[in-house]
């Protein structure tokens, strides 16, 4: 059987061009960057070209670009680093951020910071009366994705900068779930730092990079040989690299047909679930076109996605990073979905390979097992 | 000879990815492309069933639970997870005294100085001359409020081995927490967790022919050994370190570790043929001193300084091998290497030293080459050299003194 993968928020197939460019990196090409002779200085090269198509992602100068090992550590790295060289104050967080946002930030209490959360509406748009008040505290950072892994919803990042600018308070976003999908301006979203990664766009897991604005001051995470001039040592991970940069170059050729593509599949997908009678969450906010969150009444997300594994789809019930965990998702809890309702959710999250007979099979798959799951709900109850 | 590339004799900087590890690591990024952390799907549970094998792989070599590996991006994420990690979580009972080594990597130093910054006091300790850490020195340096002590197995200029065990068991005594940067140790030296006192060991892919970007920390159960998050999120690693896994990564490490453990005592004795060719070749130089013990020590190193010749010109003469002199992770800059200074050595026969570290793919052929390059190359820079003829001469340069210009 073949499954037909519809989790590419979790993580995307390696693009077979990417790979082409990543092999010689992964084989005859195995130098140091910091070595001197030739085998070190081609892999540095390779490296730097790969922070200016990085760079040209966003629109930002290759300086302002470094290589972390994740967007996890981009994430740990821009909210322990920059608030690590400023005086202790508040750090606001949205309540819809991954945990390698928030929980950072939570360390930070340790070091005199409190951290406060951003509350969302029902749509999953972030509530911009609440970060008003809240910036009446003194504020040093906050951090708000750009687009949410579960729902897809995107956040007014400029808007949110103008505001907590005039609070002189640092920003940074997770940009993750957004590049490839829709345009990230860096300097048009007016934030300090970005953080990037290489395996949600089609490159190869182990890249990331936080982006910069010039002026920000930020204390490294890991300490050692002084690589990314000085700000994230360790050896490069070249073939990571490279692939993350061409993956960024691909992503940003393929943006409108992705965003094309994706979006009527899931106008396709979410005209079925609405027949099916599914709940559809943030539906109403800006989204990213590739993304629907979903729920049945009376059937556990989790079931649901256990059956529809077996006969060959692919679904998340929530981001993969807390998938070991039986509570319901924080983001629809922060969006006031009730918690009962929010076990019910699962996730699609399409690419550019799926197809429009891919989701039919899919809605007709989902009706069958969303009927006999509820038979089964209807006689345990 | 210009043409072709040159000689690899750069293994400690860097290995090759054994094809074989480059082969079990495709599928990883081509079909089987899940993230570990995926519950939920089939391409998940591969992904995780492959990280796991891949952690027993990394536990044999070393003798360990795999239960007792970590993964991080790398040798340096160990080692600041390691030292930060335990030395925060330890502080508040203990105390706020580390003691390391000063030819340790940056990547043990660098963490400790950032720890300096929070209220820790570092002792730097000073090897001997030959590389090893006097015992005595080491007992004299404990005090009561010693929390963590870091002292790297091989060094990675020198290639000298410490008295792991001996060091481990004075900090059981003395209650402290014992890191071990062994980066530079799998696959030439046996490890065996199960018997050496240590706490806490670094481990990297890259150094033993596994790819770039991925490492472990081996964190010991028995006794229980905690340790403070550097990396805050999805909680993967039991809590110790989040971060989506890097599945195929993880599958080269495990395969380079398999490899290590299969083929290392034939492989060594190979590589300490070829070593010990190179040796006796330059040895046939005159005024070349070999840096660090050579008994104690792996055979894929050999660092030797040539005296008489000036060590930018060297490393511009000898461009057909590909060789380091000081560390990879420092050549960027011009200072002499901090390791070779803590030996005692002068700023002008450490500029002149070179690393030569061999490996799995270097040949008799390489290592001959190498003898004929550097004995020619050295004579040619001797003979422009107004210092060598003095010496020649019978003047003892040391007692020059040097009018000003």
């Amino acid at each position: 059987m073949n499954t037909i993968y519809f989790d590419h928020n979790s993580t995307t197939a390696l693009k077979a061009e990417v790979l082409e460019r990543m092999l010689p990196w992964m084989t005859a090409q195995h130098g140091n960057p910091t070595s001197r002779h030739v085998f070190g200085r081609n892999s540095r090269d390779a490296v730097e070209h790969a922070r200016t198509q990085v760079a040209k992602a966003v629109g930002v100068q290759a300086s302002q670009v470094v290589f972390t090992a994740s967007g996890t550590e981009a994430n740990n790295f821009a909210v322990m680093g920059i608030a690590g060289n400023l005086e202790p104050a508040q750090i606001l967080t949205s309540s819809i951020e991954h945990p390698c946002v928030s929980r950072p930030a939570l360390a930070m209490q340790a070091r005199g910071w409190l951290a406060k959360s951003i509350a969302v509406d029902s749509h999953c748009t972030l509530n911009m009366v609440h970060l008003a008040q809240l910036l009446q505290q003194k504020t040093n950072l906050v951090s708000v994705m750009l687009a949410n892994n579960e729902t897809g919803a995107v956040q007014d990042l400029a808007g949110i900068s103008q505001l907590a600018r005039q609070h002189k308070a640092f920003v940074h976003t997770d940009a993750v779930q957004a590049l490839g999908k829709l345009p990230v301006d860096f300097v048009a979203l007016d934030v300090h730092a970005m953080t990037l990664s290489s395996h949600k766009i089609g490159g190869p897991l182990g890249a990331g990079a936080l982006v910069l604005d010039k002026r920000v001051d930020i204390q490294p995470l890991l300490y050692g040989g002084g690589q990314e001039k000085g700000l994230r040592s360790g050896t490069e991970n070249v073939a990571a690299i490279v692939g993350f940069g061409a993956a960024c170059e691909f992503a940003m050729q393929a943006l409108t047909s992705f965003a094309c593509h994706t979006a009527m599949l899931r106008t396709q997908l979410e005209q079925g679930l609405q027949q099916l009678n599914a709940q559809v969450f943030g539906q109403q906010a800006t989204r990213i076109p590739n993304t629907s969150f979903f729920s049945f009444s009376n059937i556990e997300g989790e079931t649901l996605v256990t059956a529809l594994d077996k006969v060959g789809f692919a679904v998340a019930s929530g981001s993969a990073c807390s998938s070991d965990s039986t509570e319901p998702s924080h983001v629809l809890l922060a969006m006031g979905v009730a918690p009962d309702v929010a076990r019910g959710a699962v996730r699609v999250s399409l690419g550019v390979s799926n197809t429009a007979q891919q989701v039919e099979a899919f809605l007709a798959t989902l009706a069958r097992e969303v009927k006999r799951l509820s038979a089964l709900t209807a006689v345990a109850a | 000879m210009s043409d072709r590339a040159p000689i690899y004799l750069d293994y400690s900087a860097t290995t090759p990815v054994d094809p074989r590890v480059a082969a079990k690591m495709i599928p990883y990024i081509t079909e089987h492309f899940g993230n570990p952390a995926s519950r939920s799907h089939s391409f998940g549970w591969t992904a995780e069933k492959a990280v796991e094998e891949a952690r027993e792989e990394v536990a044999k070599l070393v003798n360990a639970d795999p239960r007792e590996i970590v993964w991080t991006s790398g040798a340096t994420e160990s080692n600041n997870l390691a030292i930060k990690g335990a030395a925060n979580f330890y502080s508040a009972t203990k105390g706020k005294h580390l003691i390391t080594v000063a030819t340790e990597h940056k990547a043990v130093i660098d963490p400790m100085r950032e720890l300096e910054r929070e209220g820790f006091e570092t002792t730097f300790l000073q090897p001997e001359p030959n590389g090893l850490i006097d015992i005595d020195k080491f007992k004299a340096a404990i005090r009561p409020d010693t929390v963590l002590a870091s002292v790297m197995m091989v060094n990675n200029e020198i290639g000298v081995i410490q008295d792991i065990e001996t060091i481990g068991n004075i900090c059981r005594e003395n209650n402290i927490i014992f890191h071990v940067d062994a980066a530079q140790a799998t696959g030439k030296v046996v490890i065996d967790l199960a018997t050496l006192p240590v706490d806490l060991m670094s481990f990297s892919a890259h150094k033993t022919y596994g790819p770039k970007g991925i490492g472990a920390l081996y964190v010991r159960r028995k006794p229980r050994i905690r340790i403070e998050a550097q990396m805050h999120g999805g909680g993967h690693e039991r809590g110790m370190r989040s971060g989506t896994l890097a599945t195929h990564q993880i599958v080269g490490m495990g395969e380079a570790f398999k490899l290590a453990r299969e083929e290392m005592g034939a492989e060594n004795e190979r590589i300490r043929m070829l070593r010990d060719r190179l040796l006796n070749g330059l040895q046939e130089i005159d005024e070349t001193y070999v840096n660090g013990d050579l008994e104690h020590r792996v055979p894929h190193n050999l660092n030797m300084s040539f005296n008489f010749v000036e060590g930018e010109s060297l490393i511009m003469a000898v461009k057909d091998i590909a060789v380091s002199s000081g560390s990879a992770c420092t050549s960027a800059s011009l200072e002499p290497s901090y390791v070779l200074r803590a030996l005692g050595r002068s700023d002008e026969l450490a500029h002149s030293s070179i690393r030569f570290s061999i490996g799995r793919f270097t040949t008799q052929e390489d290592v001959d080459y190498t003898i004929a390059l550097m004995k020619s190359k050295i004579g040619k820079l001797r003979e422009l050299s107004p210092l060598w003829e003095m010496h020649l001469d019978g003047v003892d340069l040391s007692k020059v003194e040097w009018a000003a210009h």
